[in-house]
């Protein structure tokens, strides 16, 4: 116990790395879990987070590399073997069994005692808000109810650390946001460490205490959601959480940046002087104004209402297409000025190639529903 | 429910092909030749009530029952073994499994006579060990033995497709859950596979039941099994009735045992054969 106490991390990867055939799907990925935190990997669909937890539990071998829990290495360890319970993305209850005998899977192997495991069960059922449920089939389930049946079934192991790829996935809007808030709840009140499999980056950031953002075998960002949606370190994380504008720009000096025809001051510095760099603007912090009183002028392209603002396209004298999100609607063909306060210009170094993103994992999506 | 007509074609094919034999099957069942007329009576099936003909019948659904064992264990691996990741993609393999049948069932029976025959190859490979020769021939084995080479592959599919379709996540939850590999297969994996496993079953022990070509073959010239009784009856007794009659009990024999699987396999959703009750 002394020894599981010094060390904060509970897993450890360690230089990893995964090939399949002829593919990388991870290059030389390091990443430490901290004790009780609820940390995402996300990123889009192939970017090699799925082969990331499948490697914690046990599914996958590493090409190389380590995998520590408690800091001891577990890459020869089976899966049955590990102190980690998973929740798969498409639930895999068992058909042939109540979802009492689906709940108390573990335990039986475990060769508990029946009025232990009878206890258990009703207290996970509790957990996830479906007392009564013993008796029943999985058919007879909703989605989100097969969901929780599946976490209960994770959950009564009392694993350290809980493994859940993609569990929100088949799940409609509205239930996946209340799925969402019980999820934290639920690790919270345990004290769990959660690893979370995800392509929603509202999810990401609705849920976590730090978000990896995996792109292509290697991590992009590695931080607490505000530090990946406020300072993102590339062009990707900017583009992948959230909406942004991102534009090519040049570092006039310290604190004063020149993009789309106008120069601005901001907040960063150290980027040397005359430099291209990558302006980032959210949507939300660009503030439309009149004509004359904009830092820059554009006419307004399109008009989109949802719900809760309106995005709009705004094309500058400059020839920069502008994402902008307001609750102030102004009209098609409309001119209007643009500004930008200082701390809302986030600046990053120029990255080398473009990279081609698909934004919400439709593949994802679509398998789950196949 | 338009197009209709399209389907009297085959009501006029089940007419002719189904309905009109079953009853003539019915009809010279309970029915007696009385000089030049034809009356009813239950004489056909007391005659079948007769021991030599229950012995038949028993010997017949052992015999039966042995093969279908045999397929069973035999095939239930090989079906695993197909369905492994590795081989999955290896269409070859179910090919080859698949191949003997498209060759008549009496050349496949034949090879299978030279193979057992007292200077065949099986005991003159023994004979190399100073063992034999055994009578393989002519015996209930030997019968067995065809029965499972000829009627393996329909025990072999049906358990391979619910195997392949199997959700592999299940296998996965299961040991994420603290299962070993036996245990992976006890709790999920064969529980899982039981309407195939069913399907299979129904599918071996029917032909088996009513074989003749392979009792007759490897098993001798005697009417060894209920299907020779039949064959005996209408080619050579010529005793229609006697034959219809036994044809039925045989079909009782089969539905009787369907709905005994079945009744087992209620727990599950069934696609296959048992399903039809």
């Amino acid at each position: 116990m002394s020894e599981k106490n010094r060390s904060e991390n509970i897993i450890e990867l360690v230089n990893i790395r995964k090939e399949f055939d002829d593919n990388v799907a991870l290059k030389n990925l390091n990443l430490n879990v901290r004790r009780n935190e609820f940390l995402t990997l996300l990123g889009p669909s192939g970017c090699g987070k799925t082969t990331t937890l499948r490697m914690i539990a046990g599914f996958e071998q590493p090409t190389s590399g380590q995998i520590l829990c408690n800091g001891k290495c577990i890459n020869d360890v089976p899966p049955y073997l590990r102190p980690l319970n998973t929740v798969f993305q498409r639930y895999a209850l068992f058909p042939h069994m109540s979802i009492y005998e689906n709940i108390a899977f573990g335990l039986r192997l475990k060769k508990k005692p029946e009025s232990y495991i009878k206890e258990r069960v009703s207290a996970m059922l509790n957990l996830v808000n479906l007392n009564g449920f013993e008796k029943r089939s999985i058919e007879s389930l909703s989605g989100g109810q097969q969901q929780r049946i599946a976490i209960a079934r994770a959950l009564v192991n009392e694993p350290e650390v809980l493994l859940l790829d993609e569990p929100l996935g088949a799940l409609d809007l509205k239930m996946r946001q209340g799925m969402q808030m019980e999820l934290k709840d639920m690790q919270r009140r345990l004290g769990i460490t959660f690893i979370y499999v995800t392509h929603d980056q509202e999810e990401a950031l609705t849920m976590s205490d730090t978000i990896v953002l995996i792109n292509e075998g290697e991590i992009q960002q590695m931080g607490t959601p505000e530090d990946i949606y406020n300072e993102p370190k590339n062009a990707f994380v900017a583009d992948f959480i959230g909406e942004s504008n991102i534009i090519d720009g040049t570092m006039v000096k310290d604190f004063v940046v020149h993009f789309s025809g106008a120069t601005f001051s901001c907040v960063d510095s150290g980027f040397g002087e005359d430099n291209p760099v990558e302006v980032v603007v959210r949507p939300e912090d660009v503030q439309l104004v009149e004509k004359e009183k904009g830092q820059i002028n554009g006419v307004v392209q399109s008009v989109v209402f949802l719900g809760v603002h309106y995005e709009m396209h705004v094309l500058c004298d400059h020839g920069t297409d502008w994402l902008v999100h307001s609750t102030v609607m102004s009209p098609v063909g409309s001119e209007v000025g643009i500004c930008v306060t200082p701390e809302n210009i986030h600046i990053m170094e120029k990255s080398r190639k473009a990279v081609a993103v698909d934004v919400g994992g439709a593949d994802d999506a679509s398998e789950v529903e196949a | 429910m338009k197009k209709k007509w399209l389907s009297y074609p085959y009501m006029i094919w089940m007419a002719i092909f189904i309905v009109i034999p079953m009853a003539l099957v019915l009809f010279y069942a309970f029915t007696v030749k009385d000089g030049e007329s034809v009356r009813f009576s239950l004489a056909n099936f007391q005659k079948f009530c007769q021991p030599v003909y229950l012995k038949v019948a028993l010997r017949s659904i052992m015999l039966a029952f042995y093969c279908t064992i045999g397929c069973f264990l035999l095939g239930y691996p090989l079906a695993m073994i197909l369905a492994s990741k590795e081989y999955v993609k290896k269409r070859m393999l179910l090919l080859l499994l698949i191949l003997p049948m498209w060759m008549n069932i009496l050349l496949r029976t034949y090879a299978w006579m030279t193979l057992l025959e007292k200077n065949g190859l099986i005991n003159n490979f023994l004979g190399n060990f100073g063992l034999g020769p055994y009578q393989f021939l002519y015996t209930d084995v030997a019968v067995v033995i065809g029965m499972i080479y000829n009627f393996l592959p329909f025990m072999v599919l049906p358990i391979y497709s619910v195997l392949v379709k199997m959700d592999h996540s299940l296998i996965e939850a299961a040991e994420d859950l603290g299962a070993g590999r036996l245990t992976v297969f006890r709790k999920v994996t064969f529980p899982l596979s039981i309407p195939g496993v069913m399907s299979g079953v129904v599918m071996v022990f029917m032909p088996a039941v009513s074989t003749f070509i392979i009792s007759r073959l490897l098993g001798g010239g005697q009417f060894s099994l209920i299907g020779n009784l039949i064959e005996q009856q209408f080619l050579w007794v010529g005793d229609w009735h006697f034959g219809s009659a036994l044809s039925i009990v045989m079909m009782i024999l089969i539905l009787i045992s369907t709905a005994i699987l079945n009744h087992y396999d209620r727990d599950h959703d069934n696609e296959g054969v048992g399903g039809l009750w």
